[in-house]
């Protein structure tokens, strides 16, 4: 059979290198299957076996050592041309370093065949071993041998779900099994044992190829050939845009702060200080303000401190950090904690405490309430909040008892327990 | 625009991601971090293709699978993951694949605390790709710039094709504020061209402005090379010749030419001013006030806001050149912008104001400029 795939000429390996009859397969299989030149997307990895790009008459992509199978799995999810064929030429050395591609490949069964040039060692940069390496295989850096087996990646690969995976001995015509694969739909995969005259030969003088894989217990077989969903993206065409009008939150109340106020809320995580802080700013809002609210917390969002910063203002908002605040609401002990550098440098601001926690010295206002008695754990950052703006009238009330109503907090609210500050 | 306002409460992860999609960013493939994952999470409701990468380096690999066959790919993440898409943004740098990659910076180094932020990755952008090139870096200073340089940010990835970084940081990405949606303007889905004509398409030959015309390479019509190797116009593997190496430089010349036509940077200069005080991103409110507390005293500052941030536009040092004194504020050690500007040794006349793991506040900022003016 003649080239078509191919362009006409040497290929771009050494003499002998088993890299070259995988060529050939393919532009065999491929004609089998009766593609199309530009029907077929080459992608390769880095590697001898990746310096075959402009040997190839095909879209051809080359990227970056071990990626080549999740470059190949973007493209395949990305294309919306059926007909496209995505083929990953791969060494053992890419395999090795992108094992996780090739597995998610599989695991997802994009529609891509990956074929493996497996000559035991990394021959461009000299002939040291990979992960695939098999007993006793000597390589340059390892002259005893390598002292444990490779993976099986066939095995690997079926149990990770492609629909096909072949391992074939790379001297023979083996471009049926390609073929197979080429057709197969979802993920498939041919590792194809090969030998690198110039290093694998020179370090295992004599060495026949079946020896090696009978004593490595690596089986010449198709693994796996069956009918199976190929990955398909999701496509959606009816997504919702996210600023939307039903969130515009009306002007219905009217405050009487003529400068920013700002209000540190800090207590313990579960304990609902982002959500109160959430429905005390969407007031503010409510009631003409400018505002702005920051998180901090630790990385387990359900344990330690939970504090938020919270800015209400006439004026444009600009810093939105920790400044000294004008009020500091204080919880539960982890808060105190989270805050007590804050707290004990105040001097011109309002302190709202729970009876529970012991204050630090400081020059500020101390206001003690029993928060905590009087509601439940989770609602407590909410209360005191509410407990707030009764006492400062910052805005009315009545624009957070809105809020909360149009928030899906509400049906697990006892309102009338959390507006009693008697 | 109607007169009305339109009032709502949020934070600037939802106006990213619905301006990046609105310019025609059509796909976002992640790896959840803190403090990325409201933009990973608005993602996965607003893009029409939404894919959950198992991990980053896969994240940049599938977005440039995406992007050559004509999407245009978005990720976000912070340090941690963007440390392993470091070689494959070369990657697709070299190759010429338009997406953008939102850098959302948090305390390091290594993992670092997740939940606190920071600027402290400029420096690894201005030397990220191999050879000194430069790539197209934007930030945002304001809710507005999260709605309008996404929305450019997606245009010059597109029309240079190049990969684009937006950095920005955890307050930036994770505060609410109330904003009056009629004060955004509309955007416009970014109008993308294909090569078109019927003679042999050569992937890397330089068309206007330095930048190969584009084609999938799943079209039917002409055979796409594409290769992160160093190659010719064709996309054939060389390794030194001159054809190969004026392509590479063009790589870099292609952005530091066009970043001209996207210089944003906001410039609040008063008359007889001496000292201007430089920020970008996180720390401009804490200057905006700063610089209101300080002219109060009856001091002359001006302040520039610099919003693309790399490559340098020219125009900064025309503004910069005028003044006496430059403090530049950041949130790092080191002071990392002021060593993209003046070097690692600069002039007495520039200062750095810094603060390490927490915001720098209008007060000290206040404080330690006003020795300078
Ligand atoms: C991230 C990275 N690490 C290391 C290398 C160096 N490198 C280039 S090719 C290669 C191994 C090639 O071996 P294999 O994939 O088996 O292909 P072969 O050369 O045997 O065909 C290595 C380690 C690289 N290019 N990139
Ligand atoms: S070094 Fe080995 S693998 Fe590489 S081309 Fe030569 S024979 Fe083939």
């Amino acid at each position: 059979m003649s080239r078509k795939f191919l362009e006409d000429g040497e290929l771009p390996y050494c003499k002998g290198c088993g890299h070259s009859l995988v060529a050939n397969n393919i532009d065999i299989a491929l004609q089998k299957n009766n593609y199309s030149i530009l029907d077929i997307i080459i992608v390769t990895d880095i590697g001898c076996h990746g310096i075959i790009d402009k040997s190839f008459k095909t879209h051809t992509i080359h990227g970056l050592h071990g990626r080549s199978v999740a470059l190949a799995s973007g493209i395949s999810a990305g294309t919306s041309n059926p007909k496209k064929k995505v083929i990953v030429l791969v060494g053992d050395g890419g395999a090795t370093i992108g094992m996780q591609h090739i597995i998610d490949a599989a695991h997802n069964n994009f529609n891509i065949t990956v074929i493996v040039h497996n000559n035991m060692l990394y021959g461009m940069t000299g002939g040291q071993p990979s992960e695939f390496t098999p007993y006793g295989f000597k390589t340059t850096t390892t002259p005893e041998g390598t002292n444990r087996n490779g993976y099986d990646l066939c095995k690997l690969a079926a149990i990770a779900g492609a629909s096909f995976v072949s391992r074939v001995i790379g001297n023979v015509d083996f471009s049926d099994v390609l073929s197979k694969a080429f057709a197969a739909k979802g993920f498939s995969l041919v590792e194809v044992m090969e030998i690198c005259p110039s290093y694998g030969v020179k370090a295992n003088p004599g060495m026949k190829l079946k020896n090696i894989l009978d004593a490595a217990g690596l089986e010449v077989k198709t693994f796996v050939n069956k009918e199976t969903r190929s990955f398909e993206t999701n496509i959606r065409t009816n997504v919702k845009r996210l600023l939307n009008d039903n969130e515009n939150i009306p002007v219905k109340y009217k405050s009487n702060i003529d400068k920013p106020v700002n209000i540190l809320i800090s207590g313990s995580a579960g304990e609902g200080v982002q959500s109160a802080a959430e429905i005390f700013a969407k007031a503010a809002v409510s009631s003409g303000l400018n505002v702005s609210k920051k998180g901090n917390y630790p990385v387990t969002v359900g344990v330690g401190f939970s504090s938020s910063d919270i800015i209400i203002s006439p004026e444009e908002i600009l810093f939105t950090g920790t400044k000294d605040p004008d009020i500091i609401i204080i919880t539960s002990k982890e808060g105190l904690d989270y805050s007590s550098a804050i707290i004990k440098n105040s001097d011109k601001g309002i302190i709202f405490y729970d009876s529970s926690v012991s204050m630090p010295e400081t020059k500020a206002t101390l206001i003690k309430y029993d928060f905590r008695k009087r509601v439940p754990a989770k609602n407590v950052s909410l209360y005191a909040l509410l407990y707030y703006v009764d006492y400062s009238k910052v805005f009315p009330l009545d624009a957070v008892i809105e809020t909360l109503k149009n928030d899906k907090l509400s049906s697990k609210l006892e309102l009338n327990k959390l507006l009693d500050f008697s | 625009m109607n007169n009305e306002k339109k009032i709502i409460f949020t934070d600037n992860s939802k106006i990213v991601i619905e301006a990046l999609t609105e310019a025609g960013a059509d796909v976002f493939i992640g790896y959840p971090i803190t403090p990325a994952n409201l933009l990973y999470h608005y993602a996965s409701q607003r893009f029409p293709v939404f894919m959950a990468a198992p991990d980053e380096i896969t994240t940049l690999q599938w977005m440039a699978g995406f992007s050559s066959v004509g999407k245009i790919p978005v990720t976000a993440t912070s340090f941690p993951g963007f440390a392993l898409m470091v070689e494959s943004i070369n990657m697709a740098y070299m190759m010429e694949l338009p997406m953008v990659i939102i850098l959302v910076q948090r305390l390091g180094p290594a993992t670092g605390t997740a939940t606190t932020g920071a600027q402290g990755d400029l420096l690894l952008l201005n030397g990220m790709i191999s050879g000194g090139m430069s790539i197209a870096t934007f930030n945002y200073s304001d809710e507005f710039d999260c709605w309008n340089i996404s929305a450019k940010a997606v245009e010059f990835a597109v029309k240079h094709r190049t990969p684009v970084v937006i950095l920005t940081s955890k307050e930036e990405m994770m505060t609410k504020k109330s904003l009056d949606l009629n004060l955004l303007p509309f955007i416009s889905k970014y109008k993308r061209e294909f090569y078109n004509s019927a003679e042999t398409y050569i992937p890397y030959k330089p068309e206007k402005n330095l930048v190969p015309a584009f084609l999938p390479i799943d079209n039917e019509q002409h055979q796409v090379r594409i290769t992160a190797s160093t190659h010719n116009m064709r996309g054939i593997i060389q390794n030194s010749t001159l054809e190969a190496m004026n392509n590479s430089k063009r790589l870099h010349f292609k952005n530091l030419r066009n970043i001209e036509d996207y210089v944003y940077y906001d410039l609040d200069d008063i008359p007889d001013a001496k000292t201007i005080i430089v920020s970008y991103g996180i720390t401009s409110d804490a200057v905006k006030e700063a610089v209101i507390n300080l002219r109060k005293e009856g001091k002359k500052i001006s302040h520039l806001i610099a919003k693309t941030l790399l490559p340098i536009p020219k125009k900064y040092y025309e503004i910069l050149d005028k003044f006496e004194t430059i403090i530049i504020a950041e949130e790092n050690l080191t002071g990392q912008y002021k060593q993209v500007l003046y070097g690692s040794n600069p002039q007495t006349n520039i200062i750095s104001i810094t603060d390490f793991g927490k915001m720098i506040n209008p007060a000290a900022i206040t404080k330690q400029a006003s020795n300078y003016v």
